[in-house]
This record gives C-alpha cells, sequence and structure tokens, in this order.
C-alpha cells in the first residue's frame, strides 16, 4: 500500500476492443501517475492515446483490465461521478450559454451557493485572463479566448485530475507556444495532476514530467522527456520523437559497433556480436575533413532551415542527415565523426516473421488458403509419406487436422510487390521507418497480422501491396 | 442574338408572382376585411369578430385543439428524431421513411382509412368528437415534426453531451441542459409547421364525420354563405396571430447557433 500514496491513478491491463468492427484500440496498458505530475501520451494518430484518455475520463469503458483512482477501481464509475475533468480538442463550450453560465455549470449542478459560484467563476477568468468576458457568447470569442474558457471551465470544478485531449490542436503556431508555457505554469502554480495528449513531439517534451510514448494501440516506451530523446527504447521511438539518423548494425567488441560503413566507439555495453540498431541524431554529427572521419560521404543536399542547415551526405549505399550551424557544398566530398555518447545503441528486435499453418490434403501447407510447398518428412524426424498419408516414425498414421506447422522468414527476404496476385498475402502498409540504407515496413494483412518487411525502395503508407515471400527462404517447425 | 440578362431582370418573373398571387390577393383579404356587403368602409368586422360569443369561442376551441394536437406531435415526434438521429443503425433511414411515406399517400385516403380504424375502436366517434380530432390531426401532422427536429438532432455535436457529463451532470440532466435547449430551433419550426394548420385545416374533421367546428370552418362557412367581408376579417385575424408567434419564433431562433437546417 505505501507505494501506492504516491499515484493518483493507475492503469492495469487495458484493452479496449471496439465490438461493432473487432478492432483494438489500445491493449494491455499500464500506467502509474503520480500525484501533481504532468504526463502526456505521444503518438500518431489512431494510436489509442485519445481512447486511453476518454477511458480515465469515463466516456469509454475498457474491455479488460481497470483503472483505479487512489487506489479505488473506477472503471465502472460514469464520468459525471468522476473527480476528473477534461478539456476537449474542439473545446465544447454550451453555444446557447453565456461564458459565465459555461464555467459555472458544473458548480450549479454542485448547487453551490450563488455568491460562491460568482466568486469561483471570477477567480478563473483572472487565472486565464479573461477577466469581464462573462456576459459575451461563446461565438464571439477567437479560438484562442475559447480555448482559455474551456480550461476555466474544466478548472474551476477543482478536480484531481485534468485531462487535456489535443487541447492546442486548431490554435496557430504562435498561440500554440505561449498556451503551451501557460498551460505549464498553470499545471505548477496549482498541484493538479495533468494527463496531456498530443501527436507533436515538441510539445511533448517541452511540457511533459513523464511522457507515455504509444503506437498501434501499445506502448513503446514510457519515460522523462529527457530519457524519450536520449535513450530511445527502439525504432519506432527513436524515429517519432526529434529527427534522427537510425542505421542497422553489430557490436564488433567491447563498447564498439559497426555501422554505415564505418566502426565507432560508443557508451553502451552490449555483448559482442549482437545485432542491433544505432540511432544517431542530426545534431551529434560532426563535420570533418574527408580523411580525418571514420567514414567519408558526398553532400548531396544543403537546407538553411533559419538556426541551422540541414546537411544529407550520401556514403555508400547509407545516407545520413546531419544539422550544423556551419554551411556545406553541394558535391564537396566530407568525412563524419561521432561522439561516443552520440549514439544511442538499441538491442535489434527480432523481426523474424513467423505464422500458424495447417496440412491440406495434399500434404502441403495452408495458410488462409493459400498453399506452400513443404516436405512434411523433413519438418516431421523421422515421418514418412506412403500412397499420400503420413506415418511417424512407429508407423502409425499421423492425423493431419491435430498438428501445426510454424514458418518463419526474414524480413529481408519478403519482396514487396504492386501486383496484388503475386505474393502470397496481401495487406497495406501501417508504419515505416528509413534505415540508413532500407527502409523497415509494417504491413498488415488482411487477415489481422503484422509482418515486419525491410525494402530498400521507399513505398507510401497506406499502399496495398502483395508480400512475396520465397519458399526456399522459409523456415519449418512444427507446433508444439 | 446572345442572351444576357443582369440578376434584376432574372428577378422579374419572380416579382411579377409574387405581386400577382401574394400582394395583392392580400390587399384584396384587407380591402374585403374592412368594407361591408355594399363596399363602404366599416371596423364592424372586426369588432364584430371580438364581441361575437360564437367566434370567440370557436377561436379558443381552435387554439386549445391545435395546441392538444401539437403537445401530442412533439412527444410523439421528439422520441422518435432524438433516438433515429442518435442511433447509428444502418437502416434508420428506413425507419425514418416508414414515418414520411404517409405523406405520399393520397389525404383523403389516409383520413378515410384512419376513420375505418377509429370506428373499430370506438362504435360512436361522434361522442368523442375532441379526442378523434386530435388523433387525426396528429396521424397527419406528425411527419412535419418529426423532420425538422430529425435535422436538428443529426446536426447536433455529441461532444457538449459528454463535455456536460464530465461537468458533472447525468443523463437527465444533460438532456434538459443541454440536448433540449439547443433543439429548441428544430422544436420552433415543428411546432410552427403543426401548430397553425392545425388552427384551421377543418377538412380533416369533416372527413371524420366530426361536427367540430373550428377557425378553418368558421372562415369556410361564411364564403360559402358569400359573407366575404366577414370571413376575410376572421383569415387577417388569424393571419396576424401567425405574425406574432412566427416573431417570436424567430426572435427564440436567432439565441441559438445552432439553427441552421431547422427551418424546412
Amino acid at each position: 500500500m505505501a507505494e501506492r500514496l504516491g499515484n493518483i491513478i493507475e492503469l492495469k491491463h487495458i484493452t479496449k476492443t471496439y465490438t461493432d468492427n473487432g478492432f483494438t484500440a489500445v491493449s494491455d496498458f499500464n500506467l502509474e501517475v503520480g500525484r501533481g505530475e504532468f504526463v502526456t501520451f505521444l503518438g500518431p494518430s489512431g494510436c489509442g492515446k485519445t481512447t486511453t484518455l476518454r477511458m480515465i475520463a469515463g466516456f469509454e469503458m475498457p474491455t479488460e483490465g481497470e483503472i483505479l483512482l487512489n487506489g479505488q477501481d473506477i472503471t465502472k464509475i460514469p464520468a459525471n461521478k468522476r473527480p476528473i475533468n477534461t478539456v476537449f480538442q474542439r473545446y465544447a463550450l454550451f453555444p446557447h450559454m453565456n461564458i459565465y453560465d459555461n464555467i459555472a455549470f458544473g458548480l450549479k449542478l454542485k448547487k453551490l451557493p450563488k455568491d460562491e459560484i460568482r466568486r469561483k467563476v471570477n477567480h478563473v477568468l483572472d487565472m486565464v485572463d479573461l477577466e469581464g468576458f462573462e456576459n459575451r457568447r461563446v461565438a464571439t470569442l477567437s479560438g484562442g479566448q475559447q480555448q482559455r474558457i474551456a480550461i476555466a471551465r474544466a478548472l474551476v470544478n477543482e478536480p484531481e485530475i485534468l485531462l487535456l485531449d489535443e487541447p492546442l490542436g486548431a490554435l496557430d503556431l504562435k498561440m500554440r507556444k505561449e498556451m503551451q508555457l501557460e498551460l505549464k505554469n498553470m499545471h505548477q502554480q496549482l498541484g493538479i495532476t495533468f494527463i496531456y495528449v498530443t501527436h507533436d513531439q515538441e510539445e511533448a517534451l517541452v511540457m511533459s514530467d513523464k511522457i507515455v510514448v504509444m503506437s498501434e494501440g501499445r506502448t513503446q516506451q514510457i519515460g522523462t522527456p529527457e530519457d524519450i530523446y536520449n535513450e530511445p527504447k527502439n525504432a519506432f521511438v527513436a524515429d517519432f520523437i526529434g529527427e534522427s539518423n537510425i542505421f542497422k548494425g553489430i557490436m564488433t567488441g567491447d563498447k564498439k559497433v559497426r555501422f554505415c560503413g564505418g566502426e565507432f566507439e560508443c557508451v553502451d555495453d552490449v555483448p559482442e556480436g549482437t545485432l542491433i540498431d544505432a540511432v544517431v541524431r542530426p545534431e551529434d554529427v560532426i563535420l570533418t575533413p574527408p580523411e580525418q572521419g571514420v567514414v567519408e560521404g558526398v553532400v548531396t543536399s544543403v537546407i538553411f532551415k533559419g538556426i541551422h542547415y540541414e546537411i544529407t551526405v550520401e556514403s555508400g549505399k547509407y545516407e545520413m542527415v546531419i544539422q550544423s550551424t556551419k554551411a556545406a557544398v553541394v558535391g564537396d566530398k566530407v568525412g563524419m565523426q561521432l561522439e561516443p555518447d552520440g549514439i544511442h545503441i538499441m538491442i535489434a528486435e527480432d523481426h523474424t516473421t513467423c505464422f500458424e499453418t495447417t496440412i491440406n490434403s495434399e500434404l502441403n501447407l495452408d495458410f488462409n488458403d493459400e498453399t506452400i510447398q513443404c516436405d512434411l518428412t523433413k519438418v516431421i524426424p523421422g515421418s514418412v509419406i506412403k500412397d499420400g498419408e503420413l506415418f511417424d516414425d512407429d508407423g502409425e498414421k499421423i492425423d493431419l487436422d491435430k498438428i501445426r506447422i510454424m514458418v518463419s522468414i526474414q524480413p529481408e527476404d519478403i519482396q514487396m510487390s504492386d501486383d496484388l496476385e503475386a505474393g502470397l498475402v496481401t495487406g497495406k502498409i501501417i508504419n515505416l521507418i528509413y534505415k540508413g540504407d532500407h527502409y523497415s515496413y509494417v504491413v498488415r494483412t488482411e487477415h489481422g497480422h503484422d509482418l515486419i518487411v525491410d525494402d530498400e525502395y521507399l513505398w507510401n503508407m497506406h499502399d496495398q501491396v502483395s508480400l512475396i515471400m520465397p519458399e526456399d527462404k522459409m523456415k519449418f517447425a512444427l507446433k508444439k | 442574338m446572345k442572351m444576357v440578362f443582369s440578376r434584376k431582370q432574372l428577378g422579374i418573373p419572380y416579382a411579377l408572382f409574387l405581386i400577382l398571387f401574394v400582394v395583392a390577393p392580400l390587399f384584396v383579404i384587407i380591402y374585403y376585411a374592412f368594407t361591408n356587403g355594399s363596399g363602404q368602409f366599416t371596423i364592424s368586422n372586426l369588432t364584430d369578430f371580438f364581441t361575437n360569443p360564437n367566434t370567440l369561442g370557436t377561436l379558443c376551441y381552435s387554439f386549445v385543439l391545435a395546441f392538444t394536437t401539437t403537445c401530442v406531435c412533439l412527444l410523439i415526434a421528439y422520441p422518435v428524431a432524438y433516438i433515429l438521429a442518435r442511433s447509428e443503425w444502418k437502416a434508420k433511414s428506413i425507419i425514418l421513411m416508414v414515418f414520411i411515406t404517409p405523406m405520399w399517400i393520397n389525404f383523403t385516403l389516409r383520413i378515410t382509412a384512419l376513420k375505418e380504424i377509429l370506428t373499430l375502436f370506438e362504435k360512436n366517434l361522434a361522442y368523442f368528437p375532441f379526442l378523434n380530432s386530435v388523433i387525426g390531426m396528429s396521424y397527419d401532422f406528425l411527419p412535419f415534426m418529426i423532420l425538422p427536429l430529425y435535422t436538428t438532432l443529426t446536426k447536433f455535436d455529441q461532444s457538449l453531451i459528454e463535455a456536460s457529463c464530465d461537468l458533472g451532470a447525468g443523463p437527465v440532466q444533460s438532456f434538459l441542459r443541454v440536448t433540449l435547449p439547443l433543439s429548441t430551433p428544430g422544436i420552433i419550426s415543428g411546432v410552427s409547421m403543426v401548430f397553425l394548420p392545425a388552427m384551421t385545416n377543418y377538412v380533416v374533421l369533416d372527413m371524420l364525420y366530426n361536427s367540430t367546428y373550428i377557425m378553418g370552418s368558421l372562415i369556410g362557412s361564411y364564403f360559402s354563405a358569400y359573407d366575404w367581408n366577414n370571413g376575410s376579417m376572421i383569415a387577417l385575424v388569424l393571419l396576424a396571430i401567425i405574425c406574432i408567434f412566427t416573431f417570436f419564433g424567430n426572435n427564440a431562433d436567432e439565441e441559438s447557433p445552432a439553427r441552421g437546417g431547422a427551418i424546412l
């Protein structure tokens, strides 16, 4: 119980599956939020961040898991009985009421005395710098002012947790920056727990105490802004937070790593021979004269970005994006050097694609009605085929309905094609990350499997592709 | 020769139409309302209207009948429109159609059918003239109430309900404080499309073998007796009532930004 004192809200194994289309928006989401923390859910659209927020607010019920507020299960308590208030994406101010009535809405429901309501409303209006707006109608306010009213309307109820669903999304850049700082100040003054949803990584880095990076309904990493930026846990986080160069590589010795055609010193202690993904932030690359760098390359583009230049250097088959305050000339030969702490090593996830198949009457494998040729006698030791039937080493007939064969294949052995008839399965590209010399794609098949495919060519997000999997690259194993 | 018309020229046919069939007849009615049988100016038609207990009685009765009909329509139509607008059911347009299609069936046929149904339930309709007037009119005018309400409620922003719930309101409070006030434009246009016809549409009552006398019947009887002057005055008074009614309706409407689409 002791460790619970600090946590205001805990989400345990939250899963949300919509019954109408079977879509799983959030799966096995776990989070602990400390009292007074500023937590941000960050991720691309459709990653489940808003759904999670809506479950905390009480607008949606999780399919599985529980939500604890101060240690009490509130999973089944309706939104109007939770001490939590929300600032909505489109503000959702009541158009038929003036500003005063909008802010006083929650207080009037609590049947507070009139003068107390007036005092509280005036107080929050003062806090958001909109004194004297009581009698204005919602439609006469600008976007930024409506935003402040929406915040005031939520705060006046003195919630234990304030939820903010992309509250700055509809504002212009300058206004957004101002509001970011104001919200941050408000958070510090009030001491209320803020849970914030955004797809803007910069916003998340600026404002939060803790960031939850989400993708495809799953938590990718939870940590402080510094952790998330400097020590991304996987390629998705590295790619999503800030700009980064991601390379496939291998550990070649004690704190030595080889990638991008060169060998570098690094600070991460990973056993020799481990396959890794190396993340290099563009601002960490040091440009040197050609002969002094670890790797050499040719400048292919230079773009002026205000405070720095964005320089792209091609080195062999690799490409590195660099941010530098000094300009370079396109076509020049340059060297590239990296400080050990400028390299972040992530142990490469096993991206081998695995799927389960059944055996058809011709003694071949059946994967969603597609046939894969396979010599079953090699998969099941000691078995023989006689008269189109399979017998084990004791001469007993094997019941084909009872066994399953697992097929595995490496991401680089799968080819993508836009001829939808060409491959074994078709699917849609739902994610892509550039890894220095090739792209790593996640393809979701029509049957709902997510397969990782490496390809050197650029395909677009949401492209419909067919996956060609050569049978000689497949590995077969009997499912136990 | 090339035919090029300015906007003004294109407006001429419509202006002519309006003058011939709207403005001119209105003046004719005003003329008759303020003259007697021999064509001399008089306000006796007006004083007659407000002193004749018969006319006033009919006015009150029509008002009560129209009010009851409107309430019945509203009570049936609001839940229907609300459920249809809120549901994510694919077949909801078909359900809406079921309510709307009777409008496409000939009016005479519909009322005759309704009469037969009512006869099944009640041997002698004439004993309950008020009740069967309300049933007949509600049946006839119900689609006019459902449609504007449905249009308003489908455009309703669901996040407002969530906001109200978030601020502590239960489902009933959310409905009373947010949904209902924001659907007033729909209610107003629905009410004006049911209430005003219900004051005057005596054909429904006639066809139901109903002896009830409403404003429409009164105008009809004056005109069939060639008393155009009194008939016109009654029409004019009704017009004034309508004008006052719509004036207040529109004012309430302007208060609400959600008015779009509610006026059919």
